[in-house]
């Protein structure tokens, strides 16, 4: 049997679908923005965006957009009947005292211990881009991550044993959602919630450098 | 009476000496870019910039880099295509890195008087190495230091004669930490308004932490 590995707005949909209503989440750059498009406008989800919005709402029509209005990518955005903005030290307050919900990161790197790599390749490397994972990642009362199962360079694993990537904190994240699984991590390492339709036991381990446990 | 106006840009950026610690807001919006291109013609050298992004190649931030007046960048996110990048890879700027919410946290602590703090933001990654640690409440955490400015140059949407701003949508982002953690804490404004124009309750940054205020309509 084969099987089609999400796309990034696939892996974002299918996170949509595990947030309830309620939730005040912060959402990362790259595949973790486009989850709020796949969440109904009638379940009542509140984003925040690290640049002190609080209810962030889609993408404003071409003809009303407001220069003063940008999210944590600064895209353009609108706010939703009952946001507000805060500063940034209030914002990071939200992120770092414990008060989301849930923060969705993408990521390099997750390994079965729950550590996350995300802002760099190389201990040396020029590129710095810490920016606010390092804040939400041990802050938020849950931490998801979403990331493609198999880098598209070298086409290794991004599910690991340990890290082989600079850390950007560790042992705190429960879930990592990816193009092809959903895997919880848990005391004993990575346990498979769900898999893509044709996917196999024995063809997700194998994309894995990590031991994957089934229950 | 109290009247923090300044006539012009020069004005306002009167005083600024070599080797100053200079705050910069802005994330997406909310930054001074009239005061930062005064900065420039002004010509003060060998300052630490403190700003969240190190910017791209055009904009405030690559502009104040390109003119070669900041000799230290300290913020969170440097892109290595970027004029900051370039230039801390050429050895040309020195850099330090610091985690948005520390950076935000360290800015409160200086306008704030809170002499340290320790948070687990970094203390298992390479920003720690070297650094002092403790465990609290079970948790590895980082000591971290505040970080205040010589200059803060601030972004405002109205402004009145002591000071008192308000701030647009998302461009409040760090206007009014930068402000309070800054020894001479510089304005431009969009609007003047009349003191008592602006809702008690709805001053963003109060007058106490401001020094001048230049009004640069849109």
């Amino acid at each position: 049997m084969t099987f089609r590995p999400l796309d990034r707005s696939g892996i974002a949909a299918r996170i949509a679908k595990d947030i309830p209503e309620g939730w005040f989440v912060n959402l990362g750059i790259g595949i973790p923005t486009g989850v709020s498009d796949h969440v109904p406008n009638d379940r009542e989800v509140i984003f925040h965006s690290e640049n002190g919005v609080i209810g962030a709402g889609p993408a404003p029509a071409p003809d009303k957009i407001d220069p003063y209005l940008v999210n944590a990518g600064t895209q353009h955005i609108t706010l939703r009947t009952g946001g507000s903005f805060v500063h940034h030290a209030d914002s990071f307050a939200i992120a770092r005292g414990g008060h989301l919900d849930l923060c969705v990161l993408g990521a390099f790197e997750v390994a079965e211990n729950g550590d996350i790599a995300n802002w760099a390749r190389a201990p040396d490397e020029l590129v710095k881009q810490v920016g606010g994972a390092m804040d939400l990642a041990i802050g938020a009362k849950r931490l998801w991550v979403a990331m493609e199962h198999i880098t598209k360079g070298h086409g290794g694993s991004r599910i690991r044993k340990l890290c082989s990537y600079p850390l950007t904190a560790k042992g705190v994240v429960r879930r990592v959602y990816t193009d092809l699984a959903v895997l919880d991590v848990t005391p004993r390492g990575f346990l498979v919630v769900d898999m893509i339709p044709g996917m196999t036991r024995e063809g997700l381990q194998d994309r894995s450098e990590a031991e994957l446990h089934w229950s | 009476m109290i009247d923090k106006f300044v006539p012009d840009v020069a004005a306002a950026l009167a005083g600024i000496v070599d080797g100053a610690v200079i705050l910069l807001p802005g994330f997406g919006n909310g930054m001074p870019e009239t005061l930062v291109k005064g900065l420039i013609a002004q010509g003060a050298r060998n300052l630490t910039l403190v700003v969240n992004s190190g910017g791209r190649d055009t904009g405030p931030t690559a502009d104040l880099l390109a003119s070669g007046q900041v000799g230290k960048l300290i913020c969170s996110f440097v892109r290595a295509d970027s004029i900051a990048g370039r230039l801390f890879g050429a050895g040309k700027l020195e850099l330090e890195i610091v985690p948005q919410g520390t950076l935000a946290e360290r800015l409160r602590a200086a306008g704030a008087g809170v002499s340290a703090f320790y948070t687990p933001t970094g203390a298992d990654t390479l920003l720690a190495e070297g650094r002092e640690t403790r465990i609290i409440d079970g948790r590895n955490c980082l000591l971290e230091y505040p970080l205040p400015g010589d200059v803060a140059l601030v972004d405002a949407w109205e402004a009145d004669r002591w000071g008192n701003l308000t701030h647009r949508q998302s461009a409040r982002n760090f206007n009014p930490v930068m402000a309070m953690a800054a020894k001479r804490t510089i304005v431009q404004t969009r609007h003047v308004v009349a003191l008592g124009d602006i809702p008690p309750e709805n001053v963003h940054t109060p007058g106490v932490f401001v020094h001048r205020v230049v009004h640069v309509p849109a």
